[in-house]
């Protein structure tokens, strides 16, 4: 089985960001400013853990700059086989429409995939749509919180997962080609170790594949600014809070309850 | 100009409550445009939702009664929903951003090639041209996000825009559609659900109690559950608490599980990461219960208590008991 893994960088969790003019920049006084996709490691640990159950190979892409190389990386360093970075002044600007779009067209170059993988959102954009708009484009199945793989039948061509979604745990089945997106709550992702670190920081230099737009045949309508209908031209800071915390005082935790409940019903949301 | 669409989605023929926050918002955008709002009711036995939509705002409701729309599935109901704007072209298509909501719409965007917004806070209307506002860098920042083409497709979050109410005098045309997928073309079969029963979820409710690393253990959310169930509220936690294994990760709330807006949330040992912060920012009203005065959730909160939770949130329970 020929299991594909979308993977995004992005801004670390723990970054400070500040906005420009409308732009985005950010910094990371603790460590690292950049980093794979919080969400992305879950994907990619499924990922391994079918390929360890059921044999075939893993490979991990990823589409942004052209140093965007943390979730590869990552991805490599945990065990994934193959890793290839999408990335093309023509791309930029892309909305989820054209991603996917782009995402798809890398599918359908590699030829052999029988599911792809992605995390729930990643943590910048934070759109979620992605996994489900490749399905589109490809006319896989679409599965969406998928909170457990619970069989792949290579012979039948089918996938059976648990999903977690409002209503409670519904278990589906689908046929293959299929596109995923996972929940954490699917597993536990492995921590990368220095064998994989290594070979990891020599694939990045040595082999890493670089694809732009023409190697994957994309139509330029329908990629970057040109191609995307979605345009997000302001982002700006929350406004800051209004106000200071009230601290309740009281002699006993039962009158600082009390004096709490007070304002609570002042408040009017009891 | 062409008309406001709004996806009614329901479960077990019973609207969710978001479905009436869309249709208030899809309402407000139709009146701001002078257009007509239609709704889209799909699913089995759902007439009584369709003539629910009319009282609550719709001009006009497509109904799509059949078999193979009983399970919410994303295929057959993204196909039917694309077709039916391919046909009659609307500016604009919104549902909630549940689950459902968020896959339908995405693969609906695909089959129009339309542009998608999701997640959407805030809608207004500048110079007759849509203008939506969403969280984005897990809540750390917002934007503003415009769409071109004939249609934009647009989720919106739970609890951002009030629910209208229903008014029974309302009339309006109810037009019965086709499904789009036969049977044998739906590419997903559900086997089994396995139902949340008794819990309030998270991302609908009006209050919510939350614990985190201060509850210690899986026994330290006992008085937490206890305040919950007492106020109906739902039960969060930090992901310091899920990590450790004290609580299931549905529970979870913050940049790696759920984005909740309540009226009230209640901090109990919750320190206030950053993480755990961009994710019930909105609240209308935040309390923390914490020992350290210096935690960072008492700058987001309202009110604060500095004290040992485990003798505070009893106290709370005990005062709730008394007063509602």
């Amino acid at each position: 089985m020929h299991i594909l893994v979308c993977a995004k960088q992005t801004p670390s969790t723990t970054a400070v960001l500040a906005v420009d003019d409308g732009k985005v920049t950010w910094s990371d006084p603790g460590g690292s400013p950049d980093i794979a996709n919080p969400w992305d490691e879950y994907a990619v640990e499924e990922a391994i853990r079918l390929r360890e159950k059921y044999g075939g190979k893993v490979t991990t892409v990823s589409m942004g700059p052209e140093d965007a190389r943390e979730a590869l990386k990552t991805a490599i360093a945990m065990g994934c086989d193959e890793a290839a970075l999408i990335t093309d002044e023509a791309i930029k600007g892309s909305d989820t429409l054209a991603t996917s779009y782009v995402l798809a067209k890398a599918i359908e170059k590699l030829g052999d995939v029988d599911m792809v993988i992605f995390g729930r959102q990643a943590i910048d954009g934070d759109t979620g749509q992605t996994s489900m708009q490749v399905a589109g484009w490809l006319g896989w199945t679409p599965f969406s919180s998928v909170a457990s793989v619970d069989d792949v039948d290579l012979d039948a061509r089918t996938v059976t997962v648990t999903r977690a979604i409002e209503a409670g745990r519904q278990k589906v089945k689908g046929a293959l080609p299929a596109a995923l997106s996972v929940l954490k709550e699917i597993n536990e992702p492995r921590y990368p170790s220095f064998k994989g670190i290594r070979k990891a920081t020599r694939y990045m230099r040595r082999r890493l594949p670089i694809w732009g737009a023409a190697d994957l045949d994309a139509d330029p309508d329908k990629i970057g600014a040109a191609g995307s209908c979605v345009r997000w031209p302001d982002v700006f800071a929350l406004p800051p809070k209004e106000g200071e915390c009230t601290i309740v005082k009281a002699d006993s935790p039962e009158a600082a309850a009390a004096a709490l409940v007070d304002k609570l019903f002042e408040e009017q949301v009891i | 100009m062409s008309d406001i669409w709004v996806w009614v989605e329901q479960f077990n023929a019973q609207a969710l409550p978001v479905s009436w926050e869309v249709v208030g918002a899809g309402r407000t955008l139709a009146d701001g445009l002078g257009v007509e709002l239609a709704a889209l009711v799909f699913g089995q036995d759902v007439q009584g939702v369709a003539q629910e939509a009319i009282y609550c705002g719709a001009d006009k409701v497509f109904v799509c009664d059949d078999s193979t729309l009983a399970d919410v599935r994303a295929q057959p109901y993204a196909g039917l929903l694309s077709k039916l704007a391919a046909k009659h072209k609307p500016q604009a298509i919104l549902a909630g951003a549940t689950s459902a909501g968020r896959d339908v719409l995405a693969l609906a965007a695909v089959d129009l090639e339309a542009g998608l917004i999701p997640d959407c806070t805030g809608l207004a209307l500048e110079d007759g041209q849509l203008k939506a506002t969403r969280p984005v860098y897990a809540g750390k920042l917002m934007s503003n996000v415009y769409a071109e083409g004939d249609t934009v497709l647009l989720t919106l979050r739970s609890r951002a825009f009030p629910a209208v109410e229903a008014d029974t005098g309302r009339s309006g045309e109810v037009l019965a559609v086709e499904p789009a997928m036969a049977a044998g073309e739906i590419a997903v079969q559900v086997l089994g659900l396995e139902a949340a029963e008794g819990e309030v979820s998270l991302t609908d409710a009006g209050t919510i109690v939350s614990g985190g690393r201060g509850v210690g253990g899986p026994e330290g959310f006992e008085p937490v559950r206890q305040l919950a169930v007492t106020l109906g509220a739902a039960m969060g936690a930090s992901r310091a608490a899920v990590d450790a294994g004290w609580i299931p990760y549905a529970n979870q709330v913050g940049q790696t599980g759920k984005t909740v807006s309540p009226d009230l949330y209640i901090a109990a040992g919750i320190s206030g990461a950053i993480q755990h912060l961009a994710g019930m920012r909105t609240s209308k009203v935040i309390v923390a219960i914490n020992k350290d005065p210096e935690a960072p959730i008492f700058k987001l909160a309202q009110y604060g208590i500095v004290g040992d939770l485990f003798k505070v949130v009893p106290a709370l329970t005990a005062e709730f008991k008394k007063r509602l």
